[in-house]
């Protein structure tokens, strides 16, 4: 667990993130990623082997406690979902019927 | 500064809700002229303070007509009918803005009400409209709102907290009898504590997560904020429960947390973590902290010093698992089926990439790519699993502690509100400030602020009360305690 996050990491980092960040924005991610993962380094200095992951808070309770935390799950059965015209009025674009993107495929 | 247009005070205690209900039961208040004095203040106070981002006043006014036609008939009223309420804007609702604070989602009107929102107005609640917060819940000073920063009442120089900061201003300048946050690293107890008010974390799973537009899945909670213990109790009993449309919601019983918070608390154990007294605490904080457990030791609590010694790591720890789940839980901002989409968007790659580059504030593109590289390919070991194991360490030691105490109590923040600005600059820094708040979040507890004194200046100050799962009676009790030694 190092901290040395390059410009180029950022760059890598944004485009997995979907994010297209601005020339200026970069070296300011980068001081403050790599200020963030320098105070994150101490974790280094526990050691947690063996240690189970703890995903949820479920993962803790479901052992001490019947807390029913998704312990069931819905009925499988149809019911009604939202209204579609409330839906799509709130889209970018769209036809009515569905939600328009520009071309997925081009040629 | 924009000058307030009211020569009324700023700060101004709200009424109880037992007394508002009692006067509409009788018909010396009526609902709709509650909403409509409500409403006023509003227009008075908010040009300055910066709280509610949008008003439902059809709506509200509708509840309140329905309530009093109720009292007129002298039928039973409901728990909360007629109780003037505000909504932090992450809470979707039916027909009326909800943006978290982001430009991304400007203008969007969700198509139904989270659960939390749709049990209050079931109880009667009028909902005054959406209240202004730090984008996405991501902030600890209600500065990262790309609707301008709320002030804190007490001194409007000062931030309220964050990110639930304009849900706490709004009690504290009773521009509602009590509102709705949600909490993920501190965001109830925190800015509670700046605003002098009540504020509930309450267990994970306690409260429906429904509509609740998400930061970090498993982190996130709805709570009350109040201007007093019992009425903090009194919400948090309406909007608890279980519910079908969330996995976590927990199937354990409610309990009557008004009745909890009347119990004596004569004879409960209460744990003084070391760790949480010590540097970088301010001395004015740990003096109004330490005359609040004088005053549960004066009642009969026996005060036992405990030890959580892996404190330290909650930080890091957190910051790790909130980003990771916030990377994903944000991806869903893409400019396909609501919210904001660049116009300069060419193809569908540049709209994804366009829409959130233009449409997302510093603070939040800060966390995307943190708990994207902690996620990433080489990472994810080192950063983002590590994390999950201190996590558990970190909750583990709290069931340790909770088997010889009832309660633990702490300071809630380091220090008092600071200044707007003061911190803006430094992301490290800023989260610090939720340093005594984040180790519940991570262990799923419940917990209540209660202001226990002020500053010298007058800033209030709030302690943490701690209970284990499920113990939020227990928390109420203490910190009523609390409350009733100041009174």
């Amino acid at each position: 667990m190092s901290a040395d996050v390059s410009i180029e990491e950022v760059e890598r980092v944004a485009e997995l993130a979907n994010l297209d960040l601005e020339a200026d924005e970069k070296p300011r991610m980068q001081r403050d990623l790599n200020a963030i993962l320098g105070y994150v380094a101490q974790l280094s200095e526990l050691d947690t082997k063996g240690i189970e992951p703890m995903a949820q808070v479920s993962d803790l309770l479901d052992s001490i406690q019947d807390a029913g935390h998704g312990a069931e799950l819905r009925t499988d059965a149809l019911r009604p979902s939202l209204d579609r015209t409330a839906v799509m009025s709130q889209a970018p674009d769209t036809d009515g019927t569905f939600f328009k993107t520009p071309k997925v495929i081009e040629r | 500064m924009t000058e307030t247009t009211s020569t009324e005070p700023l700060v101004e205690k709200p009424a109880t809700i037992a007394a508002l209900r009692a006067g509409i039961a009788s018909g010396t208040t009526k609902a709709t002229a509650l909403a409509e004095h409500y409403y006023a203040r509003i227009e008075a106070h908010n040009p300055l303070l910066n709280v509610y981002l949008s008003l439902t006043k059809e709506r509200a006014l509708q509840q309140a007509e329905r309530v009093d036609a109720l009292a007129a008939k002298g039928d039973p009223l409901p728990p909360l009918a007629g109780i003037p309420l505000g909504i932090k804007d992450v809470l979707v609702t039916r027909g009326a803005p909800a943006t978290a604070g982001s430009a991304i989602l400007k203008g969007y009107e969700p198509p139904y009400d989270a659960t939390s929102v749709a049990r209050l107005q079931a109880a009667g609640a009028v909902l005054l409209g959406k209240i202004n917060c730090d984008e996405f819940a991501m902030g600890s000073s209600n500065e990262n709102s790309a609707y301008g920063p709320v002030r804190n009442p007490v001194d409007t120089d000062r931030v309220p907290g964050g990110s639930s900061g304009g849900s706490a201003a709004a009690v504290a300048a009773n521009l509602a009898v009590a509102t709705l946050g949600t909490d993920t690293g501190g965001s109830i107890r925190q800015p509670a504590s700046f605003c002098g008010v009540v504020g509930v974390l309450p267990t994970y799973g306690r409260v429906s997560r429904y509509g609740l537009i998400a930061f970090a899945s498993s982190l996130d909670r709805v709570g009350p904020f109040a201007g007093n213990v019992r009425d903090a109790a009194e919400i948090l009993g309406v909007i608890a429960g279980h519910d079908a449309s969330d996995a976590t919601s927990s199937r354990l019983p409610v309990g009557d947390y008004v009745a909890e918070s009347d119990k004596d608390v004569k004879g409960l154990k209460i744990g003084i973590p070391q760790e949480y007294f010590g540097e970088g605490l301010d001395p004015e904080v740990r003096a109004a902290v330490e005359t609040g457990i004088d005053a549960l030791r004066a009642a009969g609590c026996e005060i036992k010093p405990i030890s959580l010694k892996h404190t330290s790591y909650a930080i890091p720890t957190y910051y790790l698992v909130a980003t990771a789940e916030a990377s994903a839980n944000l991806a869903r901002f893409d400019g396909v089926r609501y919210g904001y989409r660049s116009p300069r968007a060419t193809n569908l790659a540049s709209m994804y990439k366009l829409s959130r580059e233009e449409a997302f504030g510093p603070e939040v593109k800060r966390r995307i790519l943190l708990g994207t590289y902690a996620l990433s390919a080489g990472y994810y070991d080192a950063y983002y699993k590590k994390a999950q194991q201190v996590r558990r360490l970190l909750a583990e030691e709290f069931l340790t502690a909770f088997a010889g105490v009832d309660a633990i109590v702490t300071p809630t923040a380091p220090t008092a509100a600071f200044k707007l600005g003061e911190k803006t600059d430094d992301p490290l820094a800023m989260y610090l400030a939720d340093i005594y708040t984040v180790t519940a979040s991570l262990a799923g507890i419940c917990g209540v602020t209660v202001p226990c004194g002020a500053t010298s200046s007058g800033l209030p100050v709030g302690m943490q009360v701690l209970a284990t799962h499920f113990g939020e009676g227990t928390a109420f009790r203490v910190a009523r305690a609390v409350e009733t030694a100041q009174a």
